[in-house]
Formats: C-alpha cells, structure tokens, sequence
C-alpha cells in the first residue's frame, strides 16, 4: 500500500481509464513534486549550493563593492547555471533505480508530455526557486536595484531551458554509475548561449539599456527547447533504459 | 533507396571499398598537402598588413573548415544509424570524433599562435576562436560519453543523440558567441562572394583545404576498417580474410 | 618565390617563431591521425590472428 500512496499517477489512472495529456500531465507533475517535496534534503541543496558559489567569489576575488557589482550579473548567471547542472543528475535517477522509470517507457502515454512534465517539476524546484532567492543573493554582492528586474526575468525565462537541456545529459548518463560529472562535460558547452543572453539582459538592465531583445532571445531558445528537447530526452531514456 | 546505400551497410563491403580506395586517396592527400604547404610558406605572397605570419592562414582555416564539417559528418552518420539501425554509420561517427577533436585543436593553436603577433597576445577572447574552442568541448562530451557507455550499440546511440542535439546547438552557439564580442576578421571562404584576396593567396589555401579533406578521408577510412574488424571479429569473413594472411 | 634567400625563409620576416611552430603542430597533428590508427591496426589484426589461430589449434 506505501507503495502505492506514493505513485499518485498510477491512481488516478486507475481512477480514469483514459486519461488525456493534460491530465497526464498534471498527474505527473503532482507525482514529480510530492516526490520531491518528501525528500527535504534535495530540495535546498542547489539553493544552499547556490549560495555557496557566491560566498567565494567576494572571498576569492574582492570584497570591493564597485568591483563586485561589475561582476555580479556574471557571478550570480554562472552559479545558477552550476546549481541547475548539480540538481540534474537525480532527475531520473531515482526513477532508473526503483524500475518506474522502465515501467514509463512501457506504458502506451506520450513519454513527450511526461517527460516534459517531469523536467517542469524539477524546474520548479531549483531554477523558480534560484529565481526567488536571486535578489537576496544579488543585494550581497551589490547589484544595483535597476538590475533586480533584468536578473530576476532573464533567470525566469533562462532556467527552464537550462532544466530541458541538462535533462538530455541526465537522460543520457541514466544508465552509468558515475552520471554526475560527465553530466557536466556533456551539457555545460550547450548552456553557453543562455549564460551569454542571460548576462547579457542583466547587463542591459544594469546599465537602463532596453533588455526586450535579450529576453526575446532567452524566450525564443525556451521556445524551442520546449518543442525539441522532449524529443532528445525521450529518445535518451529509451536507449538509456534498452542498454 | 539507391543500391550502393544498401551496400554501404554491409561492413564487409564497406571494408573491401575501403581498402581499394585508401592507396589513391593517401597519394593525392600526400601530393596536395605537401605541394600546398610549400606554395603557401615559399611562393604565396606575404600578406602586406600582417606579413609573413599570415602564412599561418593555411592551416589555420583548412583545419577550421574540416573540424566543423568533421561534426556535421559524425552528427548526419549518428542520425543515420539512429533511423536505419546502420551499424557501418554508426562506426564512421565514432571514428569521426578524435579526427575532428585534434582538427579543433589544430585550428585553436594555429589561431592561437597566429593571435601573438596579429593581436599581440596568445589568446583573446574572440567569437571565431572562442566557438572552435566549444565546438572542441563538444567532441569531447562526445567522445567521453561514448567511452563510458560499455554496451556498443548503446554507445553509439547515446552519442549520435548527443551530437544530433550538438548540431542543433552550434548555429545558436555560433550567433550568440558571435553576438557577444568580436574581433576576429570575417570569414575568407563565402561561398556566395568571390574571395577578397588576389588569387596567388586564396589558390594555395584551396588547395590545402582540399588535401586536408583528403587527409581525413584517409585517417577516417583507416580508424573506420578498424573498427569494422574489431567489431566483426566473430565473423567469417574477417576469419577467412586474417587466416590467409 | 617571395623570399630572396633561405634565411630570410627561416625568420619569415620576424614571425618565424610563429610560422614554424604553428606547421610543425600542423605535421605532429596530422602524423597523430595517420600514425596512431595505422598502428592501431596492425596491433589489432595481429591480436585477432593469435586468438583464430589458437581457436584453430585447440
């Protein structure tokens, strides 16, 4: 019965013979979420982690507050992006690991609304969440106000096409002991673009330049992270799991 | 589907055609690199700008040229024996990836070395040098994976996703790394422009990229009639063809 | 013939240091890709032909 209690999706899909993709969708984002919700401890590492990585660059740099606000869009892009790629590799793994995963693979739904639901879920967990903490950690290495905004939509528009494009790595390196840094070998030189009109919209904001363009840009490569990486993600997890 | 696709399929055939075309292709690459180098280094004219180290142009771009379509070839193989379940398409991408990594590398030193006395320092920061120097990480997360997988049909499909999704990424790579700084002379080859040098300059580099095609045929069918014995080691023919040796 | 002797081909007019280097790179590079599978492959088949000639021989 715990078994049971704590895979929601094969409920209600017992509940409802058909279920369509919207409900699929939502069965397994819920399912994703409360999974996540239970183990606390996954949940604040990217954050504290996050943190972490800021605490050394006035450390290991300088505490100079004009210097640090220079360097801060940069800073706080890099971090986040290292957080999203920490948090990447159990984002399957758990699912490899107790067979549901295999089970996903078997079952007649789109694995392209499931697997985007559940990269969705994990967004919601680090990269909304870097989002929030963002400004705190931005007033610590003196970003001026004018930049909150910029920061706070570039990372908005940003990390969910980090979360789609690190989950084609995690997919990838699903089946392998060591996943985590190759993880990073394999995803870090396609987050570039994103790190570049990230930095580039908190920069602009910084300065008052007009940042529409720049978040036209992160909105596009979103846009089509959200039509293509489902289909690299699925394909990676079926010949991740076949192999 | 033409015949010769269906044939190219059979690693036995593949491995016959290879050996027949290897000889030829190893003369002309041979010819055209060293005819190439000496016309570049002692006839072409120097550049009258940047002098003498404008020589450097020769292997700079070829290797350039041949690490970027080195991708193209190993992510188009990848996809077609992620569809056809090719297992010849899948040997070429993976003999593809450390002759486009070391051609990555070439054009990174050349650039590099050629950036001491144009730019005045071994590195900078520049759209054209800095996307080589991704597309170098690319061929290493490729290589990297397909080194881990152990199962090799897993491998290769893993990596050709991997370099599929690569491809997809490397035109947005190349505008936002282009986007974001430049400094780098545009590009010497367009194919809808006639060249902005004298021909004296541009021929010997035609024929440099020319033989340095040729020189990755060669490496390619060299690393790909390994991989086809390797991997064919239990069957017949490759028994027949190593016992009458 | 752009150069008017062989020394003045050797410093390529102050950036020899450049030029050279960058074509023996060029050589080690290219010898790499052409030397390592030709080896490769000689260790390979000798490798294949032990292990058929041993199944034979059993």
């Amino acid at each position: 019965m715990a078994d049971l209690s704590t895979n929601p999706a094969t409920d209600s899909r017992m509940e409802h013979r058909t279920l369509g993709a919207g409900g699929l969708f939502v069965a397994a984002l819920k399912r994703d979420l409360m999974l996540s919700l239970r183990r606390k401890s996954e949940l604040v590492n990217p954050l504290i982690f996050f943190l972490m990585v800021i605490t050394l660059f006035p450390l290991g740099v300088s505490p100079e507050p004009g210097f640090l606000a220079e360097l801060a869009p940069g800073v706080l892009w890099v971090a986040a992006l290292l957080a999203t790629l920490l948090s990447m590799d159990s984002l399957f793994r758990t699912d490899f690991d107790d067979g549901s995963l295999e089970q996903l693979l078997l079952s007649p739904q789109p694995l392209f609304v499931v697997v985007l639901a559940k990269v969705l879920a994990h967004w919601m967990l680090t990269g909304l969440a870097l989002t929030l903490v963002a400004p705190v950690i931005a007033v610590m290495l003196f970003l001026p106000a004018e930049g909150m905004l910029g920061l706070m939509l570039s990372l908005l528009l940003g990390t969910p096409t980090l979360s789609l494009v690190g989950a084609i790595g995690a997919a990838l390196t699903v089946g392998l002991r060591k996943g985590g840094v190759l993880i990073s070998l394999l995803v870090l030189p396609l987050y570039i673009p994103v790190l570049i009109f990230g930095t580039g919209a908190v920069q602009a904001a910084v300065t008052g330049l007009p940042l529409g363009g720049y978040l036209a840009l992160l909105g596009a490569l979103l846009a089509l992270g959200v039509t293509l990486a489902p289909l690299a993600i699925s394909a990676a997890l079926r010949i991740s799991v076949s192999g | 589907m033409p015949r010769w696709f269906y044939q190219l399929a059979s690693p036995r055939w593949c491995y016959q055609i290879t050996g027949r075309l290897l000889p030829g292709f190893s003369i002309v690459a041979l010819l055209l690199l060293l005819g190439g180098t000496v016309w570049a280094l002692a006839f072409a004219p120097a550049d009258y700008q940047q002098g003498n180290s404008f020589r450097i142009i020769y292997l700079h771009v070829p290797s350039a040229i041949l690490a970027q379509s080195c991708y193209m070839l190993m992510a188009v193989a990848g996809a077609i024996g992620l569809i056809w379940k090719m297992k010849v398409a899948d040997m070429v991408a993976k003999s593809c990836a450390p002759i486009g990594a070391t051609m990555a590398v070439l054009a990174l030193l050349t650039g590099a070395i050629w950036g001491k006395p144009t730019w005045g320092s071994w590195w900078v920061w520049d759209a054209r040098l800095t996307s080589m120097l991704i597309l170098f990480f690319l061929y290493l997360g490729v290589m990297a994976l397909n080194s881990a997988i152990e199962s090799e049909s897993t491998a290769a499909q893993a990596s050709a996703v991997l370099a599929l999704v690569g491809l997809v990424n490397i035109p947005i790579i190349k505008y936002s790394v282009e986007w974001w700084n430049t400094l780098h002379q545009p590009a010497t080859f367009k194919l809808t422009e006639k060249p902005a040098m004298p021909a004296e300059m541009w021929l010997p580099l035609l024929v440099m990229v020319i033989g340095f095609y040729c020189f990755f045929a060669v490496s390619l069918m060299m690393r790909l009639r390994n991989e086809i014995l390797r991997r064919e080691r239990r069957s017949g023919w490759v028994r027949d063809l190593l016992l009458s040796k | 013939m752009s150069f008017d002797s062989f020394s003045e081909f050797l410093s390529m007019g102050g950036h020899g240091l450049y030029v050279w280097l960058s074509y023996a790179l060029g050589l080690m590079l290219i010898l790499i890709n052409l030397v390592g599978p030709l080896r490769a492959g000689k260790r390979l088949q000798a490798q294949l032909t032990r292990r058929l000639l041993r199944e034979k021989n059993r």
